[in-house]
């Protein structure tokens, strides 16, 4: 046997397997439109559909709704490529190509670290993509905010991919997987605050978005967004700190399951 | 110092549930030989695999790998291990060199020892001009030189391969077997590998006969099959059970049923025909004498013919 299996053999297995994702995302167009295209086209529809009629609970003016559901579209881009990154960790079983990986004398940490790591990376690329359309949005967007922004987005990435690979470990198919999908990723990005804000909403569902993590990690791209523009983005909710912990903490458990799930020997 | 043996297994069981898929199997494997693992679907083969690359963790028992325990070395026996899967675990999207490289670095290696290896292993395995190729417009015959390919990437001194012939022509399963043999003779290999072909066990240097989650023989294909005494005899008739009880009272030679077929041990065969037919005309379709293969070695430890297994049992080892 050659090589080492040090640290360094530790980080280039999360490495090489982080850049696998990257590569085979690339080579597959339709992900791109199915994770970056969605989004979008939802955003633009009802975007424009709303445009003169979204008047936000104790406000008297109309905002623009193009502009109000641009965070929450980034978060839609944010939550549908972990989804369909996360997935893959069902295809890899099932094609056989995670067998291979499981023999390989890292530990499974590695494993989870690169298809966490991957699809935050996708989910980036993609998020910075869909700023070039902020002026569309009439977003104001400085430097600062851009900054923030991203650093935030990487850490609610971490979150939902965490998320994503919790449940896809140990489903035996994409269709479960789909089902999980639409009856609580879905929901919980449309309880997040991302197409109305808390204070209008009825009881329950107010209740529903003030445990679910993604409107944190949501109020926090929103109060980035604010960050020497003056875009307006925050008017009610939780602050910039609160937000943060609860989006840190949510990405730190997340990952910490995944890490666990996948250490189990059966 | 090169290990005294490879592997040495000790009473190890496995269960799933009530099902008993490894039963207190006691076996060790030299160094540099081509183990085959030979059984039907449901023997306890599959678990053995899952058990010796370490997916699986056995109910009871002790596996030690390189003179290593493997449950508490788990990592340093994987870094000097090569497995060979059935159903290739290579990524489809990704081209030959590319699965090469990215497996080579979840196994420790990188830079220009890394290229090395790779260029190595793809000569070795006459993919040079695919490298570029995409594996999923490979063939399957080809997808399973690559596995092997990036099996022996790391230089292992042990592979381990879960029926690797499966779904290959007899051309490509003879290349596979090749180069078990040529990483044998020159680098010291040991294989371990399952198989319920007898060609194929009859190309290795040991044959493991399993059954019922037992290791009911093993030995060189040779040395089996000379345990059994002088020739078959297989006798086609209408009726078996009846002749084979028969042939019992009148020769005082067992005989055991297998299918439609009598089938019988016998030193010089070939001078008792004439009176097996003799005695009992009219009752005979067709009769056989031969020199003993593999498959009687598996019938004369199991009772039952490998093939009459296929199909049931399977469902034990697939629960994992």
């Amino acid at each position: 046997m050659i090589g080492s299996t040090s640290a360094s053999t530790y980080w280039r297995a999360t490495a090489s397997l982080w850049q696998r994702e990257v590569v085979r995302f690339l080579r597959q167009r339709s992900r791109i439109l199915g994770a970056l295209g969605t989004p979008i086209v939802f955003w633009l529809f009802i975007g424009s559909g709303l445009s003169q009629s979204f008047r936000p609970p104790g406000s008297n003016e109309v905002v623009d709704y193009l502009a109000y559901a641009y965070p929450g579209t980034l978060a839609a881009i944010l939550l549908f490529t972990a989804i369909f990154s996360t997935i893959s960790i069902i295809e890899d079983r099932q094609a056989g190509f995670l067998q291979g990986v499981l023999v390989a004398p890292v530990g499974r940490t590695a494993i989870v670290l690169g298809k966490i790591l991957g699809s935050s990376t996708l989910a980036l690329m993609q998020a910075a993509l869909f700023l070039t359309l902020a002026p569309v949005a009439h977003v104001p967007l400085s430097v600062l905010s851009v900054v923030a922004l991203m650093a935030v987005m990487a850490v609610v990435s971490v979150g939902l991919s965490g998320l994503g690979f919790w449940m896809a470990w140990s489903m035996e198919s994409t269709q479960g997987f789909h089902a999980v999908m639409n009856l609580f990723l879905m929901p919980m990005w449309l309880l997040s605050g991302a197409l109305f804000p808390a204070t209008g909403a009825t009881g329950w569902v107010r209740v529903v978005m003030m445990v679910n993590p993604l409107a944190y990690g949501l109020t926090a791209m929103r109060h980035c967004l604010d960050v020497g523009t003056g875009a307006g983005q925050v008017a009610h909710g939780p602050g910039l700190a609160m937000s943060l912990v609860v989006t840190t903490l949510f990405a730190v458990l997340m990952l910490s399951v995944s890490i666990r799930v996948a250490n189990r020997r059966g | 110092m090169p290990d005294e043996f490879v592997i040495r297994i000790r009473s190890l069981t496995h269960r799933y549930g009530q099902t008993v898929a490894v039963n207190d199997l006691t076996w060790k494997i030299a160094p540099a030989t081509i183990v085959a693992v030979l059984g039907p679907n449901g023997c306890g083969k599959t678990t053995l695999f899952k058990i010796l690359t370490g997916v699986l963790s056995p109910s009871e028992g002790e596996v030690s790998i390189f003179e290593l325990p493997f449950a508490r070395e788990r990592r340093i026996v994987l870094g000097r291990m090569g497995v060979v899967f059935q159903k290739p675990s290579l990524d489809g999207k990704l081209t030959v060199m590319e699965n090469l490289t990215y497996h080579g670095r979840l196994f420790g290696l990188s830079g220009e020892p890394l290229i090395r290896r790779c260029t190595d292993c793809l000569q070795r395995f006459g993919l040079s001009d695919s490298m570029k190729i995409r594996v999923d417009k490979l063939s399957g015959g080809m997808q399973r030189r690559v596995e092997i390919a990036k099996a022996t990437l790391h230089q292992p001194e042990l592979l381990i391969l879960d029926e690797p012939s499966t779904g290959l022509d007899p051309g490509a399963r003879q290349a596979v077997m090749r180069h078990l043999h040529d990483l044998r003779d020159k680098d010291r290999v040991t294989a371990v590998l399952t198989t319920h072909l007898m060609e194929e066990a009859d190309r290795c240097d040991v044959v493991a006969v399993m059954d019922k989650g037992r290791l009911v023989a093993c030995d060189t294909p040779l040395a089996l099959k000379s345990q059994i005494g002088g020739d078959v005899i297989t006798i086609h008739a209408p009726d078996p059970s009846s002749l084979a009880a028969r042939l019992l009272g009148r020769f005082q030679i067992p005989a055991s049923v297998v299918g439609d077929m009598v089938r019988m041990e016998k030193d010089s065969g070939f001078e008792f025909v004439p009176k097996i037919v003799e005695a009992f005309p009219g009752e005979i379709k067709g009769i056989s004498v031969g020199k003993p293969t593999l498959e009687d070695v598996f019938i004369h430890y199991t009772g039952h013919a490998l093939n009459e297994l296929e199909s049931d049992e399977q469902n034990a080892t697939r629960s994992a």
